[in-house]
Parts: structure tokens; sequence; C-alpha cells
């Protein structure tokens, strides 16, 4: 029972920290149209921000200041919208296709980073002993997970209740204004520009944080924790959950993180260890195959964006 | 050092020159990033890798590693590749396309397929490294101090063919004229006769193809691994940016650029950051020259 019972909690923790970052890509995809196909970047950089922030001294390491859990998060926030900024004046002015292509590759440099710069990262061992914030307090693991579980869902609340204000503001009518005809938006005096690049620093913000929050609650990073098929799964929860929708990429997390990792179980409960590597094959095809099903056949999602109609109509 | 530097940059940037013109072409006629390319190229040189190991890479022509199987086995690839292309146009993007999806979309869907071909790769090769052929190579020394394998000799001069052949169907042909009209606007092409899926058939059959080709290199010169072509995609991507989309000889420059800055960084930072230059490069022309080097400005 109590294993259950903490299987449960530590993964509605990670559905909610996915959820969070998921919240993020919704801001810049679903709302405002802008592609960022690098959100692993986003979330390693919030990760090692922190990570580098609040750990402990260590003689092999440059940073690690051992400064409060706060500071580490608005510390991996910052950096995150430091990171957004530069690639994002680069590409907000050209279409799509190239934001895309310059986040894909701020993914693959962000991971050579974690991989080579040892002195800051660890290089490809990472470090450990990334303190959790207000351990101090509890004496088993359960209860301590308990918490964090209950400070995760704060973290969630307040970023849906944040965005769900953001969206509804004047501000999120001309994002999505610039999603549906920026030509005409433009016309209307927005400088287009200058809201993506506002959504998508704002977006980087909130992918930060929630890998600022995976740091803190797993305790160790590596370059390993933050592979490409990261963004896969973020952008399935929210293509399955419904673009354009918080409450969709809520959902579209705790759905998708239930399939991977209830096959992942399967998997390794099924198959002989010599066919694992094959068993996380068809891990990912599977969410491959997600991803592009409800592309082609359920555009919308499960619960797709609202229509939203001018309270002053009827 | 700096001569073997730029040597090396030559040749990997004529493989990665090969997949930029298929990228530049996804990006001219079927008018989306194609994300999937990478992979497409992975599953080249897989599927030529099972044909050598049924019929061997042949008997060595002189001091080459392989025979003229090989070269069939080449064929195979593209052929394999191309085909998979078209297929996935007609199960995927074709029905995007049909609901008038968003260029973003097409993307989106890109990923996915990326992510369905590299394991499907995985699941039916394995996660080893492979190789086509065991032989020995002597390094001919072509320059004091510059050494070069044959094959890698051989590479390049069929890339060189390959891009020639392509640019005079561009060109000359029929074919090459509608593609060209379809590059331009294809609204218009279509009221002047050109048949458009049949088209974009055959776009994604050369990109396919040529990426299957540049699989096959970079397998012989290099090894054939599950994340080879989705690790090569960012600096097909930025040789094709580099040298303007829709510019053929563009595509060709900003690959051998791109080869060439990767392997001249070697000289001066450490080399894990290899394959972060072309990601600099990138960025460095999209603040500077955003339409690439023989690209025109998009006009709006």
């Amino acid at each position: 029972m109590i294993g259950i019972v903490s299987y449960l909690v530590f993964f509605l923790t990670v559905v909610l920290i996915f959820g969070i970052a998921c919240l993020g890509l919704n801001l810049q995809w679903g709302f405002t149209g802008v592609f960022n196909a690098g959100v692993v970047a986003f979330y390693a950089i919030g990760a090692y921000t922190h990570a580098i922030i609040t750990a402990p001294p260590h003689p092999l390491l440059i940073a690690n200041l051992g400064l409060p859990w706060p500071v580490g998060v608005l510390g991996a926030m910052a950096a995150a919208a430091l990171a957004a900024l530069i690639v994002g004046i680069a590409t907000v002015r050209l279409r799509g296709d190239y934001l895309a292509i310059a986040t894909f590759g701020i993914a693959v440099t962000v991971q050579l980073i974690t991989l080579n710069w040892q002195s800051l990262t660890g290089g490809s061992l990472g470090f450990t002993s990334i303190p959790r914030p207000f351990a101090g307090y509890f004496d088993g693991q359960l209860s301590y997970n308990i918490f964090f579980l209950g400070l995760v869902a704060a973290a969630t609340v307040l970023v849906y209740w944040g965005l769900e204000r953001v969206v509804r503001s004047p501000w999120g009518r001309v994002l999505r204004a610039i999603r549906e005809d920026e030509v005409a938006a433009v016309a209307l005096g927005k400088d287009a520009r200058l809201f993506r690049l506002q959504a998508f620093v704002l977006g980087s913000v909130i992918i930060g944080l929630a890998g600022a929050l995976h740091a803190s609650f797993i305790g160790f990073v590596s370059p390993f924790d933050f592979l490409p098929i990261l963004t896969f799964q973020i952008w399935t929860m929210l293509i399955v959950g419904g673009s354009g929708n918080n409450r969709g990429a809520l959902l579209g997390a705790l759905i998708v993180w239930g399939l991977w990792s209830g096959s992942g179980v399967l998997v390794s409960k099924v198959l002989p260890p010599e066919f694992q590597t094959q068993g996380a094959a068809a891990q990912s095809i599977l969410i491959g195959l997600l991803l592009v099903v409800m592309l082609v056949f359920k555009p919308r999602g499960l619960i797709g964006e609202e229509p939203v109609v001018s309270r002053h109509v009827g | 050092m700096i001569g073997q530097a730029i040597a090396d940059g030559i040749l990997t940037g004529a493989i990665i020159a090969l997949g930029a013109i298929g990228i530049s072409l996804s990006l001219q006629i079927l008018r989306f990033a194609n994300f999937g390319h990478g992979d497409i190229l992975t599953l080249g040189a897989y599927s030529a890798l099972t044909f050598t190991a049924i019929a061997t890479a042949g008997v060595p022509i002189g001091p080459v590693s392989f025979g003229w199987q090989f070269l069939v086995a080449m064929l195979i690839a593209a052929l394999v590749a191309g085909s998979a292309a078209i297929l996935i146009d007609a199960i995927v993007y074709n029905r995007l396309r049909s609901r008038n999806a968003h260029r973003l979309t097409m993307i989106f869907a890109s990923f996915g397929v990326a992510l369905v071909l590299r394991n499907l790769v995985l699941l039916i090769w394995g996660p080893d490294v492979h190789y086509y052929s065991r032989e020995l190579q002597i390094a001919v020394e072509i320059l004091p101090n510059v050494r070069v394998m044959p094959d890698q000799i051989v590479v390049l001069g069929l890339t060189f063919a390959v891009v020639i052949f392509f640019y005079l169907v561009l060109r000359l042909t029929r074919i090459g004229m509608a593609m060209r009209a379809m590059a331009e606007s294809p609204t218009l092409a279509g009221i002047c006769g050109v048949e458009i899926r049949k088209m974009i058939r055959i776009a994604w059959f050369i990109a396919g193809s040529l990426a299957a080709m540049a699989g096959v290199f970079l397998g012989l010169t290099v090894q054939l691994r599950p994340e080879m072509g989705f690790n090569l995609l960012l600096a097909v991507f930025a040789a094709a940016i580099l040298g303007g989309s829709g510019s053929l000889f563009g595509a060709v420059i900003g690959g051998l650029l791109v080869g060439l800055a990767e392997n001249l960084s070697v000289l001066v930072v450490p080399a894990g950051y290899k394959t972060a230059m072309p990601f600099l490069l990138l960025m460095l022309v999209l603040y500077i020259r955003p339409h690439g080097l023989f690209g025109t400005p998009e006009k709006h």
C-alpha cells in the first residue's frame, strides 16, 4: 500500500513538473504560434542553473554557490530568459521554420555544453547533492515527497492561474491575433515581432522553472536526463491535450506521462534484459505515432481551444 | 594540421551538401522544414547495409574498400529511401496538406515521423555500430602531411557527379522546369498545367534518394549508427540556410563551408564542441544575411 502511495506521489510530481513545461510551450505554440523545437534546452538550462546556484561548493567545479533554494529558482528562470532572448532576437523576424531550426540548434548546443564544460557542469557524470528545499523539516522520504508534491502543485496552480489571466488580457488577445493573422495584427498597429519575442521568452522562463523543479526534486543533474526525446514528450503532451488550452496542456501531461511510464513498466517486466533497448525504441515509436496520429486525425487535441466570442455579442 | 583539417572539411562538407540539397528542396517545393530528413538518411544507409550483408561489399577494386556490389547497394538505398519518403508523404503530409494545415504543423509532424523512423532503425538493426566493409585501407598522402582514404576520394567524386547530374536535370528537363515553377508559386504553376501532386512526389523522391546517398557515404567513411542522420540534421539545415534555400549550388557551398567550419574549429576549441559549429554559423547568418549567401530575400 505504502509502495503504491509513494509511487503515485512520485508519478504526480513528475506529471506536474512536465505539466508546467507544457504550459510554457502552450503559451509559445498554443497561443502565439511560435515554434520551439528546443524545449529540452530551456528545461536543461533551468535545471543546471538551479543546480549550480544551490549545490554546495565542490573542489572540482568552479561555480556551485550553495545559495538558498529561491535564489536557484529565480536564477534558473533568468538564465532561461536570457537564452530565449538571444535566440529570439535573431529569429523572430524570420519565418517560423527558422525559429524551429534555431531552437533545435540551441538544444544540440546546450547538450554539448553540459557534456563538455566539465568544470561548470560536471561533464558526462553531472553532479549530485543538489539540496532539496526544506528537507530538514521532514524525517521520512514519503512525507517529504508529499510535501514536495504540494510545492510543485502550488507552483502549477500559480503558473496556470497567471497564464489564464495573461491570455485573457489584452496582451493575450494580441498573441492570438498574431497567430491567426499576423498581417491583420500588424495593420492594427501591433508590433508582431515584439509580442512574439515576449511570448517566446515568457514561455521559456516557465520551461526553465520546470527544469529547476526537476533538479531540486531528483537531486542530481546529468546530460542524460535531458535528451532530445524530452522535447517530443512535452510536445506530444500539448498536442494530445489540446494546444491553446491550458487545462489541455495539464491533461496531456497526465495522459502522455501515464502512457510513457506505463509502457516503460511493461517493457521492463515483460521483455528479457537483452531486449531492453528494443523496448525503449518501441516506447519512442509510440510517442512519435501518437504525435502524428493526433495531428492527422484530431488536430484540436482532447480538449481543444475554447471558441472565444466577445461578451458584447448577443 | 590546417591542411588536414581543410581536406577533412571538404569531405564532410560534400556529404552535408548532399543532405542540404534535399532540405533546400523541401523548403522550396514542399514548403516546410523537414526534420525527418536526417532519419531518411539513416534509413538509406541501413538499407544499403542489408544489401551488403547479403551480397557483401564486393571484392575491393584497387585501393578502395568495396567492389561494384557496393554501388548497387547505393542505388538500392536511394530507391528505398526515395520510396519511403513518398510513402510517408502519402500517409502523413498529404493528409495535412489537403486540410490546409499550417506549415508549422507539418514541422511538428515531421518530428514525429523522425522519431518513429529513428527508432524503427534501432528496432530492426539494433543499437550497435556497423560498417559496410572490414577491409583495411591505406591512407594516401595527397599533399605534404595531408592524408586521405581512397574511399573518401571516391565519395567526393561521386558527390560532385550526383550534384552535376541533378543540376542538369533541374536546368534542362521539363520536370526541372516544372519544379522551378513550383518553387516560385505553386498556384501559378498549377494553372499553367503543372501536375502539383506528381511534382511533390518527385521532389520527395529526389530529396530522399540524395539523403540516402549522403547516408551511404557517411556510413562508408565513418560508421553506421541509428542516430547518424539525426546528429547530422543541424549541419544540413545550417548548410541549406547558409547557401540560401532554393539555390542548388548555394546548398553545395553551404555544405562545404559548414564542413570546413566544423573541422577547422578543432584547431581552436575543444573537439567536443565541433558539432555546435553549424549552429554558430547558422545564428551568424540569421543575424547578418537571413536569406543566405546565394538566396534572394523573401517577398511578403
